[in-house]
């Protein structure tokens, strides 16, 4: 009966071939490690968010006079209002550990290489309208940071030298960030962002199966391969990595609810505190920070000093900090791709960009002082550094060699 | 319009420089959820003291009753703005009349806790102390010139400023309040206006969010059986890998 069914579905639709073709067929390399389990994760979190987001909107009223209350109503009056609304929340900010693990793994095991460059120029661009969702999304609980951080990121759109003003008003659709602007953004977040955040996963993962995965030793495994065309080293991803990543995804979610449960605030970088009072245009608070997600290049643009007033130079700076990720394959001139071969000099300008990545992210959260303000900006020029001088520090890099075959470390 | 937009950057900007931290060192509140009574007599008296001027138009009069387990009567009998135990805390203050008595609009309270925190709250209520050059004769050393008056005062009484010197930069030396002396003039002894401050607040940290008292219960409950399944799971994967291995 039910052979009978799959069939009938089959011949008008490719089920058993697509799930073949990207599950039980798609050979990966048997020597993941723990960091690729955030792949897997990534997808869970805009799963999540993308349910939880849902039963949001059902209570959620866009409306600036009506915005703030609604928030109130789904954590007091709506049934389980209050667990969506931090599963949303938490997921927002564990979304973005993910993706910066994730990013991180790349890195290290040289993901973006060729054949794999388009495959981390998507994920790059995901990681962007990921920024913007966020950004988006941040303003709707329309409390005072949600709207003085927008306030303050929407007129660096000003600072766009001739038509800066009147595309930050466009951006705004009103004088001042307002209801106008509340309901152009809960759209986006919404609608136009996710659907577009979707088709970009599904691009990616598309670019992904056609050249398969790399792995933490950086070796090809569709050279090796056995008389009926399978790679020596390849195992289907399912049923292996589905239930490993199962037990990921279940280990993950252990600590998901530990900060969901008890610590949803997140010491007030997952939520912060003066968001609990309501939007006022006219008292500004005392430390406008942005999420803790932003702050690194937060701190990139406040650490780029104006040129004649305009602060138009930082604003380009946090531009290209987001999108010089797209160049790293080309950056990047070794032919070794995994860490584990590469020089001692790679390995250190890597410490060193998370070092630095994380004191940026540090400062963007702190008011400025002349002492944060000079650390800012040597940490400026290191996190370019590491990218623009990439090519000499990787052309003739003296690496180990790599093995023929995965290892099983 | 350009004007304009440069005038909001001109506001933003500064405000991106100060920093804000308490100017005293706070003192800790130690609240206690599961202390139903203490959040039964904080409802009291945030009823009684607070809710004249201030709102809490968010938290609705049942579900206080219903969370702290009060009688629907006893909550009832401390409803002075509407009859309908539905309703949420709103008050009959009329905003033009309150802006013209504090100079501002007294604040909404029901999540006023999570912007300050509890140990904010608990300290501001025992930083009020006579000072005559303030419309209602006191000052808050935690909230300088505070527009609000002192709305415990007859139970806490009002304490005396004692100031010390301090020296400024230019060799100066003016006169700041250093601490404060014992209130005097109050219904309660110091420690049992502090006992009804720590009630208070905690009825305050309830209010600003109800769900703690469902969640802290909940959350261990899920992350067992997430430790549970796991366990499982791994199991599960240990046994799948064994022909890789």
């Amino acid at each position: 009966m039910k052979n009978k069914l799959l069939e009938w579905v089959d011949e008008r639709f490719p089920l058993t071939k697509t799930f073949n073709e990207h599950l039980a067929h798609y050979y990966v390399p048997k020597n993941f490690n723990m960091w690729y389990f955030f792949g897997s994760l990534a997808i869970m979190m805009l799963v999540i968010q993308i349910v939880s987001g849902i039963f949001l909107t059902m209570n959620y009223k866009p409306d600036g006079a009506a915005a703030f209350g609604s928030v109130e109503y789904i954590m007091r009056d709506v049934e389980w209002g209050w667990l969506i609304r931090y599963m949303h929340s938490t997921g927002a900010s564990f979304f973005f550990i993910v993706i910066y693990l994730h990013m991180f793994r790349g890195l290290l095991y040289g993901s973006y290489k060729k054949p794999r460059e388009l495959v981390w120029m998507i994920g790059v661009g995901i990681f962007l309208l990921l920024m913007a969702e966020a950004f988006m999304g941040y303003l709707l609980p329309w409390g005072q940071m949600s709207y003085w951080g927008a306030q303050v990121i929407i007129s660096l759109f000003g600072a766009v030298p001739f038509i800066g003003p009147d595309l930050a008003l466009w951006i705004r659709g009103d004088f001042v960030v307002a209801d106008a602007t509340l309901n152009r953004f809960f759209a986006f977040h919404v609608i136009a962002a996710p659907l577009v955040l979707l088709g970009l996963v599904v691009v990616h993962i598309t670019a992904l199966h056609e050249v398969g995965s790399n792995n933490p030793d950086g070796v090809d495994i569709k050279k090796d391969k056995d008389a009926n065309g399978i790679p020596l080293d390849g195992i289907p991803f399912h049923p292996y990595y589905t239930v490993k990543d199962a037990f990921g995804a279940s280990l993950f979610l252990i600590f998901f609810c530990i900060v969901m449960f008890y610590w949803p605030e997140g010491g007030g970088f997952f939520i912060e505190a003066p968001n609990f009072v309501p939007a006022d245009p006219l008292k500004t608070p005392d430390h406008i920070a942005p999420v803790w997600y932003f702050t690194p290049f937060y701190t990139i643009l406040r650490a780029v000093p104006s040129i004649a007033g305009s602060p138009f130079p930082g604003v380009v700076a946090m531009g290209v900090s987001t999108l010089i990720f797209m160049l790293l394959p080309w950056l990047d001139r070794s032919p070794v791709k995994s860490i584990r071969y590469r020089s001692t000099t790679f390995k250190l300008w890597v410490a060193m960009f998370v070092v630095v990545f994380f004191i940026l992210g540090f400062l963007g959260t702190k008011a400025p002082s002349p002492l944060y303000n000079v650390i800012g900006q040597i940490c400026t020029v290191l996190y370019f550094a590491f990218f623009v001088c990439m090519p000499w520090y990787t052309k003739n890099e003296k690496c180990k060699p790599v093995p023929e075959r995965v290892t099983d470390k | 319009m350009k004007k304009l937009i440069i005038a909001i950057l001109m506001m933003a900007l500064p405000a991106l420089g100060m920093a804000a931290g308490p100017s005293i060192p706070l003192l800790s509140a130690n609240i206690d959820l599961d202390d139903k009574e203490s959040l039964q007599r904080g409802a009291a008296i945030f009823i009684h003291n607070c809710l004249n001027c201030h709102s809490a138009h968010y938290m609705r009069y049942n579900r206080v009753s219903e969370d702290l387990g009060m009688a629907e009567s006893e909550i009832k009998s401390m409803m002075f703005t509407t009859d309908n135990v539905g309703d949420t805390m709103v008050v009959a203050l009329d905003p033009k009349e309150a802006k013209a008595w504090f100079g501002t609009l007294p604040p909404d309270l029901t999540v006023i806790e999570r912007f300050r925190g509890a140990d904010w709250l608990y300290t501001y209520f025992l930083s009020f102390y006579k000072d005559d050059s303030r419309p209602f004769g006191v000052n808050n050393l935690l909230f300088k010139d505070v527009g609000m008056p002192h709305a415990m005062l007859g139970m806490q009484g009002l304490a005396d400023p004692i100031y010390r010197d301090e020296t400024l930069p230019d060799g100066s030396i003016r006169k700041v309040v250093d601490s404060l002396s014992q209130p005097a003039g109050g219904a309660m002894s110091t420690a049992d206006y502090e006992e009804a401050v720590r009630d208070l607040v905690g009825f305050m940290v309830y209010m600003g969010e109800p769900a703690k008292l469902v969640r802290y219960d909940l959350g261990w409950k899920v992350i067992l059986f997430l430790i549970f399944l796991t366990f499982l799971l791994y199991l599960l994967k240990k046994e799948y890998w064994r022909d890789i291995h």
